[in-house]
């Protein structure tokens, strides 16, 4: 029978030949992950149920990320819950202060999660490793209890919506706006319970950073899962990083999908998603004159090298705008050394920006950049909801981070070209 | 199981943001989670509601973020259940896992209106508008689910199992 990537990855994780959309599957899972939020109530769950043993310490992965470093005694109690169970469990997979990122930057770039995994996160964001060619979805606490004991999750196969994207991308459009462009035209429950898959000439081209940020958001469309099928592109970034095998599955030709949707990326310009929903994404062109009070440059979504490579350019020789500010987040230890040895924090503090440890932070409105009430700020994260950044009276403006650089210089949303054509 | 209460409404995309401000999720208390409920879709929800009261909702209710503190602030801010036109998926798998009962019902979330008296069979998928005087039907809920959300939860039920 012809599949899809996603339908076999689920079929080879239940010991099958092939899967169907619709069925209900118990398979086994490659990785596990929770974090300062969500691994608390899984670990204490565990504990209930009176579990002596994770099922194996190389498969779970504890990130505290959030609300780290520590923003107060409450987080600070469920940081040291994490760190309690990582000790007595020797959990292979545990990080903390100098080595602990932002977790959906920090798995792939630790080769933690390879292509051909099924993998299962305590964090809506899990679908990120989509990007590398694995099954990868999030849960709640409970659904990560029960595999941190049993090793197994259940699932319901989902129908697969196809993307095709074809042509070149316009200057200044990255991964982030394909994502953004696409919420904005099926809406944030245009692909709920199905999987997203992105394929075509432009995704071919496509970086691995601008990948991962594709795959993040499917979450923001409502999907199980976003997958892109592995290529050279994969090889090159996994390779290197890769501890254990892995596998690269793809889609038959003849397999089902219940929709098959095609773009040109010639009209895709930079994205801009307006207060309070993703689908509300509107062209750099069209977004007029709204002034901003803070910008923030990082996240899972958007805190990786070639994100803070493309704010650097835009920066260089700028200020930040008077009453405005920039706080520039490095999703890991090793992006932030890397960006440090390139040079670019150099031209960040010159710019006036702040530079902050790798953390979640100001992205679900935990700390270091929280927004007052009638505050705006353009971000780089993936959420805009009401009262995400702060106040239940602020704005989120989600952008790409040229954009979110040259609003930071302008005090205003801004195209990069306003900045780099003086 | 037959659950019965007053309706409070609220429109389409209501994300866990709404539900639960990741602003109080240094905690994992259910009562001091439940003291936020719907925070920033309603100040004064939690003052205005009583214990068994229903959420009657639009689409795509629990978008957004995998906290499984969203159904347990809603459950221990005591609602007994929640309708929507559609659920967000891993709201729906955290819902049941935590106890807390929600269907699926368009016709429902359409039609009912905020303060009628509701009436609910589980396992029939029967939703009785006492108010209304209208009875609509979601999908039963099927047994297993029942024992989940008789039991509170998975993991009472996985305890109880063994």
């Amino acid at each position: 029978m012809a599949m899809t990537i996603t339908e076999k990855i689920l079929a080879a994780h239940t010991g099958r030949d092939e899967v169907s959309p619709g069925e209900l599957i118990q398979a086994d899972v490659d990785i596990a992950l929770g974090n300062d939020i969500t691994a608390p109530i899984a670990i204490n769950e565990f504990r209930k149920a009176g579990a002596k043993k994770v099922f194996d310490r190389d498969k779970i992965a504890l990130i505290p990320d959030h609300f780290t470093p520590n923003k107060d005694i409450k987080s600070a109690e469920h940081s040291k819950v994490l760190r309690d169970f990582a000790r007595e469990h020797r959990i292979t997979n545990y990080f903390e202060d100098g080595e602990v990122g932002v977790e959906h930057a920090l798995l792939p770039e630790q080769g933690i999660v390879l292509p051909g995994d099924l993998i299962i996160g305590a964090d809506s964001h899990t679908c990120t490793y989509g990007a590398l060619g694995a099954f990868s979805t999030g849960v709640g606490s409970t659904d990560l209890a029960a595999a941190m004991i049993t090793g197994k999750a259940w699932f319901k196969v989902p129908e697969t919506i196809k993307f095709i994207f074809s042509g070149k991308l316009n200057k200044w459009v990255s991964g982030k706006d394909l994502i953004l462009f696409t919420i904005g035209k099926i809406g944030v429950d245009g692909a709920l319970y199905r999987s997203m898959e992105f394929s075509g000439e432009t995704i071919e081209n496509l970086s691995m950073e601008s990948r991962l940020a594709l795959c993040n958001m499917a979450i923001e469309a409502g999907a199980k899962n976003g997958i892109i099928v592995p290529d050279d592109v994969t090889r090159a970034y996994v390779e290197k990083r890769a501890k254990r095998p892995f596998k690269f599955y793809k889609s038959d030709e003849d397999a089902g999908y219940t929709d098959i949707i095609e773009f040109d990326t010639k009209t895709i310009e930079p994205q801009v998603a307006f207060p309070h929903l993703p689908e509300n994404t509107r062209n750099i062109s069209d977004v007029g004159d709204i002034s901003i009070d803070q910008v923030v440059i990082g996240s899972c979504t958007n805190g990786r090298m070639e994100d803070l490579r493309v704010a650097a350019g835009i920066l260089k020789g700028n200020k930040v705008a008077p009453y405005v500010r920039l706080i520039i987040i490095p999703a890991t230890p090793a992006i932030y050394r890397a960006a440090m040895e390139e040079g670019l924090f150099k031209i960040f503090l010159d710019s006036k920006a702040i530079i902050s440890p790798p953390t979640c932070g100001p992205c679900l409105g935990g700390h270091m950049g929280i927004l007052a009430a009638g505050e705006r700020a353009v971000s780089t994260t993936n959420r805009n909801f009401v009262g995400r950044m702060g106040h239940p009276e602020s704005e989120v403006y989600l952008s790409n981070p040229a954009v979110a650089a040259a609003s930071a210089v302008k005090g205003r949303i801004a195209s990069p070209e306003e900045v780099m054509t003086r | 199981m037959l659950l019965k209460g007053r309706t409070w409404r609220f429109g389409d995309d209501i994300d866990t943001d709404a539900i639960i401000p990741a602003r109080y999720l240094n905690t994992t208390d259910p009562e001091e989670l439940a003291g936020h409920c719907m925070e920033d879709a309603d100040r004064d929800f939690v003052k205005k509601i009583n214990s068994g009261d229903i959420i009657v909702a639009g689409k795509n209710f629990g978008c957004g973020s995998s906290r499984e503190h969203a159904p347990i602030a809603i459950k221990a801010a005591g609602i007994s259940c929640v309708i929507a036109k559609s659920f967000a998926r891993i709201f729906f798998r955290n819902s049941f896992n935590m106890g807390l009962p929600i269907l699926e019902c368009a016709e429902a979330s359409e039609e009912i209106k905020e303060g009628d008296e509701v009436e609910i069979d589980l396992g029939k998928g029967e939703i009785r508008d006492l108010t209304g005087g209208k009875t609509f039907f979601a999908r039963p809920v099927p047994p297993f689910m029942q024992s989940l959300v008789e039991a509170g939860g998975l993991m009472e039920w996985v305890k109880r199992a063994r």
